[in-house]
């Protein structure tokens, strides 16, 4: 492809995007229909701007499942990937059993070979992680418990896959060959190895990611992090994922299953959120595209050829999973409106279909006759998903669940804390602590990683990142956040944070460090309501303890440093909103430092200044002294 | 020999007129601890620990601050309701302070007579110090009249030194003894005890 065409293939696939999402979300769709729908404008039924190189398009943009399920192992911590083994291998299981078998037998029922008929029920009993993770994440119901079945299940699925494109050469009638894996194996030096060795290469590959992850990857982006080059640390990102579905590819798994063990096994590193935020950007990009190009692959000549064949096929597939997967949902004791949502998100045919399709006609398990309008069919159901995630949404669940967030699962993948601290130096780890020592919740973000790693070795929960980052802001939970601490060492870099964050999440309560009174001035400025002059009471303090040396009383000492510090922060305040008047502000400032003068130099030679006055014996002599014991003076009427 | 504990209260001493004049005049000596409130926790932020352990090593408990509307200043306040807990102080398990002695020493704006029924104050010192007198009944602790100061208002330096010396009296007597039995018998319905002072000094010697 030259550089050209590959511009104009660009522009129109992200110009189908920029319109058709924003329209799609604006009517309620959601972005996954936009997409497809895009797809199918462009594709070469509507106005055939793109054609054939549809089908590559969508094999790289596959990639997007790849990355997606990376970020969702990133989300996943071990342990809770370990109490979800019973819905993934009971719910994800079963469901793919049964489904497959069922499809089989009416494949049988209609005709086919029972060769031909496995490979369609295998076909049949995937569904599409893509969509249905894209679709339940940005309605915000992964965390329900419907859509954590649903994960379990797709994550059975998408390692199921590898068996499945193992058995279908052996259910080619002609030629009866182990063949491995479908279309990579083939030509790797792995294909060449005994069974033995292929399993052996296989459990290494595994063993690779895990120890990897454990032991490398850490020391690896510390070095990195080092650099502070931002595209750097985005470039191994990419480079971490790229290198382990090519790995995967070689010994013949899933490059999808291989990234999302990679991403449990960093789910507890430190650059956890970092990494989230590097490849959502691409996954989210990839994701769109794969959406399209199955949008464009829709074939409507075969559609056109047999619409009562394809509308037929595509229904009652639609209507065998979704009856199974409801069945499934109550068996599993999902209450009445998670069981639908369950049911309703599944039934589709997956991605993966398409290659276990192609595949399968390639070995001549499947003739095109069957192949052809089975391919429209996927991409068909896939196209009805939004829609019927949409009609559960708006007509069923109002009927059946009103209790939405009383049926939230308790495991939630994400820590949500109430507090977010940006810059964990001596300043913003003080802070943490106490919030610690009183069990209020923080996630903690810190650029520099040897402070993040003296941390996490003291038991601190502390996330290597750039808070700078409005993206990684985001996946730290600043949604659910209800305070932001900004305690970083940079003034500007801190003025342009308490920006946005005002901009974007005006629900947060931001508390800001600050330097000098200028800095000050400009957060007060810039609307954040509290701001921390880092060395102000800490040089009261000092003062104070000054002034006990010489001989003050302590009490005394102190007070005046608080007083000075509240006179202080009125003259902030004032003099914040004199700024770029020059000449008012300098005159303001002038007025300011006088009155202080004043006030302490008044407070040294006359002691009845404000609630001191109340100790002061002079007036009560004048007052007391001379009168009788039997009546107190009072003012005279 | 008693180990006594004063409890000293007073925000402003720098400007106190009487209660410097009487901290001079105390005595060193190792049986007597003056404590400064406000000095330690000038934020008010008692250390209840170091407080206790303070209590548990002295036999006679003395608060020592100006009457302020009658009443103790609130560092003094704040020390009562963190320090005498609950099952320490007071309660079916709170003996800590059980067979102390505790009085009170203050000065008081007012004359003598304004602290009596046709006084400008209408109730005598004792009476208006119940709080205090409850609180250490309730501890189990035994109840000295408190020493006051009265009329500082029109006490002139020579008067205050005349109260001093009475102060120091008091004190080098209770470091001297706690009363015995038929003292605290005839001290027991006194509204205060400095017309008990010389009696102290005589039977401490």
């Amino acid at each position: 492809m030259s550089t050209e065409t590959f511009f104009l293939h660009a522009f129109v696939y992200l110009t189908a995007a920029v319109v058709a999402v924003p329209v799609a979300k604006r009517i309620g769709l959601g972005s996954v229909l936009g997409y497809l729908l895009a797809g199918i404008v462009i594709g070469p039924f509507v106005l055939g701007l793109v054609g054939a190189e549809g089908a590559d398009v969508m094999h790289f943009a596959e990639f997007g499942v790849v990355m997606m399920l990376f970020v969702i192992g990133l989300e996943l911590e071990p342990s809770l990937l370990w109490r979800m083994r019973a819905p993934i291998l009971g719910l994800g299981g079963l469901q793919v059993l049964i489904t497959g078998t069922a499809a089989t037998g009416i494949a049988i029922a209609l005709g086919l070979a029972w060769q031909a008929a496995v490979a369609v029920g295998m076909v049949v009993a995937l569904s599409s992680t893509a969509i249905v993770l894209q679709t339940l994440a940005e309605k915000g119901l992964l965390k329900t418990s419907a859509g954590q079945s649903a994960f379990s299940v797709l994550l059975f699925q998408d390692i199921a896959v590898i068996p499945m494109l193992a058995v279908m050469p052996l259910l080619a009638t002609g030629h009866v060959e182990l063949a491995g894996d479908g279309h990579a194996a083939a030509e790797t030096w792995i294909s060449t190895l005994p069974g033995w060795g292929r399993g052996l290469a296989v459990l290494g590959a595994v063993a690779l990611i895990i120890g990897a992850g454990r032991y490398l990857v850490e020391p690896a982006f510390g070095v990195l992090a080092k650099v502070r080059m931002r595209e750097i640390f985005t470039a191994a990102a990419l480079l971490l994922v790229i290198g382990i579905a090519l790995l995967m590819q070689q010994v013949g798994l899933s490059p999808a299953l291989g990234t999302f063990l990679a991403g449990v096994v960093l789910a507890t590193s430190r650059y956890r959120h970092e990494l989230e935020a590097d490849i959502e950007p691409f996954k989210g990009l990839l994701l769109g595209l794969f959406f399209i190009s199955v949008g464009a692959s829709i074939d409507f000549d075969v559609i056109r050829g047999a619409p009562g064949l394809v509308a037929g096929v595509t229904a009652s597939m639609i209507a065998l999973k979704f009856a199974i997967l409801l069945g499934l949902a109550r068996a599993f004791r999902l209450p009445t409106d998670q069981a639908l949502l369950f049911a309703f998100a599944l039934p589709q045919v997956g991605e993966f279909s398409f290659v276990l399709l192609s595949f399968a006609q390639q070995e001549g398990v499947l003739v095109a006759s069957i192949t052809d309008p089975l391919v429209a069919s996927v991409a068909l159901s896939m196209a009805t998903t939004p829609i019927l995630l949409s009609f559960n949404e708006r007509v069923l669940r109002p009927r059946f669940g009103t209790r939405v967030a009383e049926e939230r699962a308790p495991d939630v993948i994400e820590e949500a804390n109430e507090v977010l601290i940006a810059g964990f130096g001596s300043f913003g780890s003080t802070v943490g602590r106490l919030l610690k020592s009183q069990g209020i919740g923080t996630t903690v973000l810190d650029h520099d990683s040897e402070q993040v790693e003296l941390l996490r070795r003291l038991g601190l929960k502390v996330y290597y990142g750039d808070a700078t980052r409005i993206d990684l802001l985001e996946t730290a939970g600043v949604r659910e956040a209800k305070v932001l601490v900004l305690a970083l060492d940079d003034p500007p870099t801190t003025l342009g944070l308490a920006r946005s964050a005002k901009q974007h999440w005006p629900h947060l309560k931001v508390y800001a460090r600050a330097f000098e009174w200028r800095d000050a001035a400009d957060l007060y400025e810039a609307g954040v309501d509290h701001v921390y002059r880092e060395a102000l009471d800490s040089s009261l303090r000092l003062g104070s303890d000054v002034m006990r040396a010489l001989g003050f009383r302590a009490f005394h000492s102190e007070r005046a440093a608080q007083k000075f510090l509240r006179h202080d922060q009125e003259s902030l305040q004032l003099l914040a909103s004199y700024r770029g008047q020059q000449d008012a502000f300098i005159s303001a400032a002038r007025e300011r430092i006088a009155s202080l003068e004043r006030i302490l130099a008044a407070d040294l030679q006359e002691p009845d200044l404000e609630q001191d006055a109340a100790w002061d014996p002079t007036t009560l002599i004048a007052d007391f002294g001379s009168i009788s014991d039997s009546r107190p003076p009072r003012p005279e009427r | 020999m008693a180990r006594v504990l004063i409890l000293f209260a007073h925000p402003s001493l720098e400007r106190s007129r009487v209660h410097r004049v009487l901290l001079d005049a105390l005595p060193s000596d190792p049986g007597l601890t003056l404590h400064d409130l406000y000095e330690a926790y000038p934020r008010l932020d008692i250390d209840v620990a170091r407080e206790q352990e303070l209590l548990l090593g002295h036999d006679v408990i003395a608060f020592q601050h100006p009457f302020y509307w009658y009443s103790t200043p609130p560092i003094l306040k704040q020390w009562q309701d963190l320090v005498l807990e609950h099952g320490w102080a007071y309660g079916s398990t709170g003996d800590a302070l059980e067979g102390k002695t505790f009085l009170s020493i203050l000065s008081a704006g007012g004359g003598e007579a304004a602290y009596c029924a046709v006084g400008y104050n209408r109730f005598t010192v004792r009476q208006l110090l119940a709080p205090v007198e409850q609180t250490a009944q309730l501890c189990g602790m035994r109840f000295l009249p408190p020493f006051v100061v009265f009329g500082t208002h029109r006490l002139g330096p020579s008067d205050i030194a005349a109260q001093a010396a009475r102060y120091r009296a008091l004190v080098e007597a209770l470091v001297a003894g706690e009363p015995d039995e038929a003292e605290r018998e005839r001290l027991a319905d006194a509204i205060t005890i400095n017309g008990f002072v010389d009696r102290l000094v005589g039977a401490g010697t």
